[in-house]
């Protein structure tokens, strides 16, 4: 079973949190296949949100096709992410990532202007791949 | 039901001072409403005018499909400063409320407060603030409202107390989805437990809706000084500052802003009821609450 928290500063919609903090530890193999994510109960009374929070988070969970609740029983997981393979494909990409970091260090650049690099050609690439599309 | 009380044109008057003006709301059943705004807003007033314990001077309410009535079991009010009595015993305010309402749910009142760990021979004057709410809040839920009304619940409690006070009225409306209108000005609490906002300012609801869709629909812009003017249709600047060379805007509108001119961020409930606060004015024409 796993624990939420709230960060009341980080920008992000509570309920988004939760998913976020659900797939993370799915990702990290605390949530397997056939766990029970805690009750919408269990939950408030430990964060101290919105019902309807929880429940929206769970529902999406649901839509993503990660949970699957039963009734009467509580709300399980239904896949297991960050298989094997999955991770054995981050790898090389992470590789090439380090290779470019240390480049962009190389040329001087700070820690910001390589956040802003990396966050700028991100939405850029998105935005041509999504015009393209449409 | 869909609304827990809707209001229309609703005006309360002390004397020449106006607590609460033309305001019309539809508080909508089987959420926890948030009601913010600076003191002196009206936020007691609009409170006590729901559970029947002020008539208004113009306007209409209907509370629960009905008239609002005075000490009504449907509703469970906790006033501000959490009154309680404090030469009796907590057991004797148990017994007090199992007496006066019809639909008093003893089993709950005990379990709860063997749950806080309180001594039901304790005299309520000798709580801790924290105590105190958690004992007033236990006699408006033990009636088994269909309605609960919290005035400033928290304001005088420590953040420990707050949170554990917050996650009991949570747990609360997890098993029973009570409808709930809670006052503060804690924004950062009610962010966390209100998924719809009302805010009031100078005795006028100044903006309301659903926590999501206002967060949603309002926008900080910043970029080279514009005219507010010139944003388009559909866009309602809330607040505009500006130097000599920026212009800093918090805009609300559906659609999104897409002019490169500009840097647009979403913005957290804290600083979009500030906005709408500070742009009433500078409050020089409150009404002080210790003044009504």
């Amino acid at each position: 079973m796993i624990e939420f928290h709230l960060e009341a500063r980080s920008g992000v919609a509570p309920y988004m949190q939760l998913i976020q903090q659900v797939r993370h530890a799915m990702r990290l193999g605390l949530l397997k296949e056939g766990d029970k994510l805690p009750t919408v109960k269990d939950v408030v009374a430990r964060v101290a949100i919105n019902p309807n929070t929880v429940l929206k988070a769970y529902r999406e969970l649901e839509y993503e096709g990660l949970v699957q609740p039963r009734p009467g029983l509580g709300t399980f997981v239904t896949r297991t992410l960050g298989s094997e393979d999955d991770r054995a494909a981050h790898e090389p990409l992470r590789r090439d990532l380090e290779g470019w970091l240390a480049k962009a260090r190389d040329a001087g650049l700070d820690d910001e202007s390589i956040e802003a690099l990396f966050v700028n050609t991100f939405r850029h690439f998105s935005a041509e791949r999504a015009a393209r599309r449409g | 039901m869909t609304s827990a009380a809707i209001t229309k044109n609703l005006t309360k008057r002390y004397g020449r001072k106006t607590a609460l003006a033309d305001c019309s709301l539809d508080i909508p059943a089987g959420h926890v409403v948030g009601l913010v705004g600076p003191n002196g807003a009206g936020k007691s007033t609009l409170l006590q005018l729901i559970c029947g314990q002020l008539a208004p001077t113009a306007g209409s309410l209907t509370v629960l499909d009905g008239p609002p009535v005075t000490g009504s079991p449907r509703i469970g009010f906790v006033a501000q400063d959490t009154p309680v009595y404090g030469n009796l015993s907590i057991e004797d305010h148990l017994r007090l409320g199992r007496h006066l309402n019809p639909s008093w749910d003893d089993d709950l009142a005990r379990e709860r407060i063997e749950r806080l760990d309180l001594d039901p021979k304790q005299k309520a004057g000798k709580l801790s603030g924290g105590q105190r709410a958690q004992l007033a809040l236990t006699l408006a839920i033990a009636k088994r409202p269909e309605l609960l009304l919290l005035d400033e619940p928290v304001a005088a409690l420590d953040p420990l107390a707050r949170r554990e006070f917050l996650q009991g009225l949570m747990e609360y409306v997890a098993e029973t989805g009570t409808s709930v209108v809670m006052s503060s000005h804690l924004v950062a609490d009610l962010e966390r437990v209100c998924d719809y906002l009302i805010v009031l300012v100078k005795s006028k609801v100044r903006v309301t809706g659903e926590v999501e869709e206002l967060l949603a629909s309002h926008h900080r812009v910043t970029g080279a000084r514009v005219d507010p003017e010139k944003l388009g249709p559909g866009r309602t600047v809330v607040q505009a500052r500006h130097t000599d060379v920026q212009s800093s805007l918090v805009v609300r509108s559906t659609a999104p802003i897409e002019d490169p001119a500009f840097t647009v961020d979403g913005i957290d409930l804290e600083d979009l009821v500030l906005a709408y606060m500070s742009e009433a004015g500078n409050g020089r024409d409150r009404i002080l609450e210790k003044q009504r």
